[in-house]
């Protein structure tokens, strides 16, 4: 499949990695001629050097013959202009463009339609949506689902004084008392995919497979309390603050957002009335406790710089707040920030990509192809959910006669609206929703691939 | 300064005047009251007279036309209109003294409807429909009239005129055109007159009566044509004036947004919910307070509510004397002097609006002493509220405050009572009429010296002009070259 990527930022670079490392055939679009070079000695891309909304670059990097095209310039404006134009010059192409405006945002259904896009992804928004989440279900580091929600995947660190520590897998559903599955851990920056006489230590980041109405009694038998948030400290007053707030307040939650400019301090208070917005350094521990910090129940850091954002996190946890959800803008080494106490660690690129590829996979419409892709693990270990179909091989077996690959885990089997933990005689049928996580070498495009 | 160009405009506006004058004298044929008709015959070819010299004069001026241009000539053709209203008064003799009269147009003008005429009966009926008249014609301004017939000639000098002479905070157009947006106040200023006129001549009232008293309610002004005011008429007069006096008391943009079935953001609009949170609670206080006075209690809620609606939308109409009501009740209608009407309406007073943002300012400043780093933005119907804004309406109050006490101090060397100075001053300034002890409903401004009264006439132009374009006539650097 032939991809254009246009802008080679954070997203456009992250995209252009994964994608050509799963095979496709990539042509990158950049104004930068620097930029394009670094990103095509790391990776199997093709440069083109220009603006990405005229006609002739477009030409020059192939969308006449290409399948989908990514905007992920800086300017939403430049991002429709771009997939307008190449819808114009191919109208069988696919085109997906990053929106990030919040005065966007709300009419984005009828953008999509007049700029003809197939997908208008929003990172910041995804990433308010994702904090928003987790603060919802406080306890748990992060929270995939899937089944339409039927089924999740949830993070949680093992600490000193957890009940996991030093417990073998075979034990854990005598502990929880529900069934649950371990389907990943991350143990000293390696992903594992354990088996049953695996015994988790104190520092593992583990990744619990769980049908949806099991997590609160996980939860409750793992005794982490969690108590309904009511007030929450943002730092930085960028878009996802702007997204998360205003969906906060909505909820019923008291918000107070530091910001250092003071003419954004303006504009956020214009557009969030509810929101108490402060003007000074987020970094000053002083005003952090003089807007509440000791009796607030979740602090959220998102300025612009991974570093203050560390810093202001690893405080809020020296302070016993009770959540703390850090945003970071590169996480290339998460082994750094795992050492640290930084709480949930959110990357809104990271999210933004798996959107795309999650969308890219389910354009080959194979039947048996991903229905979705989650990276888990500091994406060393995908979850990936499959439709189950009249042809997918081995159906209606049991499990314990079916040779899965070694490098994969067959973790949850949805039938109806419910969904369970498969075990030696489960066994699938066509139309189940089935999750399966793999830890990498070689990729999984079909269902089929993950029978040995 | 463009003094050419504003000849020209106040000798247009003096010619709209004479040709309102018209009907008048057509009355005073009809009524067989030759004096008053001569009279008016009079003044208006004294109007043509004054006209013609200001249009030959200024012929040929340059358009350029600014903000200073505006505010002086939206102030200055008040006064003249007001200097020539009068003459039909002083011609026919039925006000003798030429300040008298003059107090009484500016009154009728500026639709305050306090008055020096102690025996309203008397009076031809051709007097008392110019009386009715001026606060139909100063309710909407008459510079608004002017520009929804001439349109704008020049560039955007309208909107100058529109914000001077229009009421409140934050004056906007309607439409695109002015020219369009002035026939539209217009339009559904004369259906809502028409609808009242409709209303009273429906309850009996003699059909004269009822245009005059359709005016004094549109314009918000409060001249009626008996002595006892609405006293006399029956229940169901009395109650349909308090409605149109309230519905006039409305910021007519409100009007146009019901005409375009924008029923949600009426609903929600701040001020007008606050100005009928304001009305209510004033009713059931008033209410519970004079119980006793009257038989019954239909007849306690429809004079509560009457004066309640009089009062706050500055028409100053009177069901009965409320200067004998205990002194709670005569204290709520004194701060509903201050409050007013909404912006936009034809009514006078502090505003709703005004109140609205000077309320919102204060909490906003307490709360920033509870959280200096705090931002806050202020916020009106959904709208951040331009900081601009709110420095003019903290300067208004301030203005009007000064204003309010310098007048209070020059009429007291009338040596009336200190209640009486000071409701004077506040019925007058805020276009209301009559206040309390010797100004009270049932008495009359004569008494107060000739000083007194022009101060006042100032006073109650400085009120229906926003004070601004009165204030700029008198400050210094307006007429510097």
């Amino acid at each position: 499949m032939n991809i254009v990527i246009a802008g080679s930022g954070k997203v456009g670079t992250t995209l252009a990695l994964r994608l050509s490392s799963e095979g496709y055939d990539i042509t990158l679009i950049d104004n930068n001629h620097h930029v394009l070079q670094e990103v095509c000695e790391q990776c199997d891309a093709m440069g083109v050097q220009g603006n990405c909304a005229s006609m002739p670059v477009l030409l020059q990097s192939g969308v006449q013959e290409a399948d989908l095209l990514i905007a992920a310039t800086h300017d939403d404006e430049v991002n429709l202009l771009c997939c307008t134009t190449a819808h114009g010059i191919n109208p069988k192409l696919h085109t997906i463009a990053r929106i990030r405006n919040p005065e966007y945002s709300q009419q984005i259904h009828e953008l999509k339609h007049v700029f003809a896009l197939s997908l208008a992804v929003n990172p910041e928004k995804q990433a308010a949506k994702e904090i928003e989440r987790l603060l919802r279900f406080p306890g748990f580091l992060r929270r995939e689902t899937f089944a339409k929600g039927r089924t999740a995947i949830v993070e949680l660190r093992v600490d000193e004084d957890s009940k996991l520590r030093g417990v073998s897998l075979m034990q854990l559903n005598s502990i929880v008392k529900c069934r649950v599955l371990v389907c990943a851990v991350l143990r000293g920056g390696n992903a594992l995919i354990p088996r049953g006489h695996f015994v988790l230590e104190e520092g593992d980041r583990i990744y619990v497979t769980a049908p949806t109405e099991n997590l609160s009694i996980l939860l409750k038998n793992l005794d982490i309390v969690t108590r309904r948030v009511r007030k929450v400290l943002l730092c930085g007053g960028g878009g996802v603050s702007h997204y998360l707030a205003e969906s906060l307040t909505q909820s019923g939650i008291s918000v107070s957002l530091i910001e250092r400019n003071y003419d954004r301090c303006v504009q956020l208070a214009t557009m969030l009335p509810d929101v108490s917005v402060v003007h000074g350094d987020a970094t000053d521990q002083n005003l952090l406790e003089s807007q509440g910090l000791s009796d607030c129940d979740a602090l959220v850091t998102m300025t612009g710089l991974d570093e203050l954002n560390m810093i202001i996190s690893l405080y809020g946890t020296t302070k016993a707040v009770p959540q703390v959800i850090t945003k970071l803008g590169r996480v290339e080494n998460r082994s750094i920030s795992d050492e640290l106490a930084l709480g949930s660690v959110i990357c809104p690129r990271e999210l933004c990509c798996d959107d795309i590829v999650r969308y890219v996979r389910a354009m080959e419409k194979q039947s048996g192809s991903a229905i979705s892709v989650h990276s888990i693990a500091d994406s060393q270990v995908e979850a990936i959910e499959f439709a189950v179909g009249e042809d997918t091989l081995h159906c209606n077996e049991t499990l314990k006669t079916i040779k899965l690959r070694s490098d994969v885990l067959l973790t949850s089997i949805t039938r109806g609206s419910t969904s369970q933990i498969p075990n030696g005689d489960s066994s699938f049928h066509a139309g189940d929703t089935i999750v399966v996580v793999t830890n990498g070498r070689g990729k999984l495009r079909q269902l089929n691939d993950i029978f040995a | 300064m463009n003094y050419k160009m504003m000849g020209r405009f106040i000798g247009l506006i003096v010619m709209v005047e004479a040709v309102f004058m018209i009907p008048a004298g057509i009355i005073g044929l009809c009524y067989g009251e030759y004096t008053a008709m001569w009279s008016f015959w009079a003044a208006m070819a004294t109007c043509l007279v004054v006209a013609s010299i200001l249009l030959l004069v200024c012929k040929g001026a340059p358009s350029a036309f600014y903000a200073k241009e505006g505010l002086v000539c939206v102030g200055l053709s008040w006064i003249v209109l007001s200097l020539l209203g009068c003459l039909p008064f002083w011609f026919s003799r039925e006000i003798p003294s030429y300040i008298d009269a003059f107090f009484e147009t500016v009154s009728g003008f500026t639709t305050t409807g306090a008055s020096i005429v102690p025996e309203v009966e008397k009076l031809s009926h051709a007097i008392l429909y110019w009386r009715s008249f001026s606060h139909w014609l100063g309710g909407m301004g008459v510079l608004v009239f002017l520009l929804a017939f001439t349109g704008g000639q020049g560039k955007g000098f309208t909107m100058h005129l529109l914000r001077a002479e229009s009421p409140g905070p934050n004056v906007g157009k309607l439409v695109p055109k002015m020219r369009t947006t002035a026939t539209i106040l217009y339009v559904l200023y004369i259906a809502l007159t028409v609808a009242n006129f409709l209303f009273l001549v429906f309850g009996k009232m003699p059909v004269f009566e009822a245009v005059c008293t359709a005016f004094g309610t549109a314009g918000t002004g409060g001249f009626g044509v008996k002595n006892d005011s609405i006293g006399s008429y029956s229940p169901y007069l009395q109650n349909v004036t308090t409605v149109f006096m309230i519905l006039f008391g409305v910021n007519f943009s409100c009007y146009y947004l019901l005409l375009l079935r924008q029923f949600k953001s009426v609903l929600k609009d701040e001020e007008l919910r606050l100005y009928f949170g304001i009305i209510l609670i004033a009713i059931a206080l008033i209410v519970l307070d004079i119980r006793d006075l009257y038989g019954t209690l239909e007849e306690t809620v429809r004079h509560a509510a009457f004066q309640v609606g009089s009062i706050i939308t500055t028409t100053g109409f009177a069901t009965v004397d409320f200067d004998l009501w205990p002194s709670f009740s005569k204290t709520i209608l004194l701060c509903l002097m201050v409050v007013g009407a909404c912006a936009g309406s034809t009514g006078g007073g502090l505003k709703v609006a005004r109140l609205l943002l000077i309320f919102k300012n204060l909490r906003r400043n307490i709360r920033q002493m509870l959280n200096p780093k705090k931002v806050q933005v202020i916020r009106n119907n959904d709208t951040a509220v331009d900081e601009k804004v709110l420095t003019n309406v903290n300067a208004y109050l301030a203005a009007y405050f000064v204003i309010i006490f310098v007048i209070f101090l020059i009429i007291s060397l009338d040596g009336f009572s200190i209640g009486t100075n000071f409701s004077a001053v506040l019925c007058t300034f805020n276009n209301i009429g009559p206040g309390f002890e010797a100004v009270g409903p049932t008495c009359n401004f004569a008494a107060y010296s000739a000083l007194s009264k022009f101060v006042l006439s100032l006073g109650m132009l400085a009120g229906r002009l926003e004070i601004f374009p009165i204030l700029v006539l008198l400050s210094r650097s307006t007429w510097k070259r």
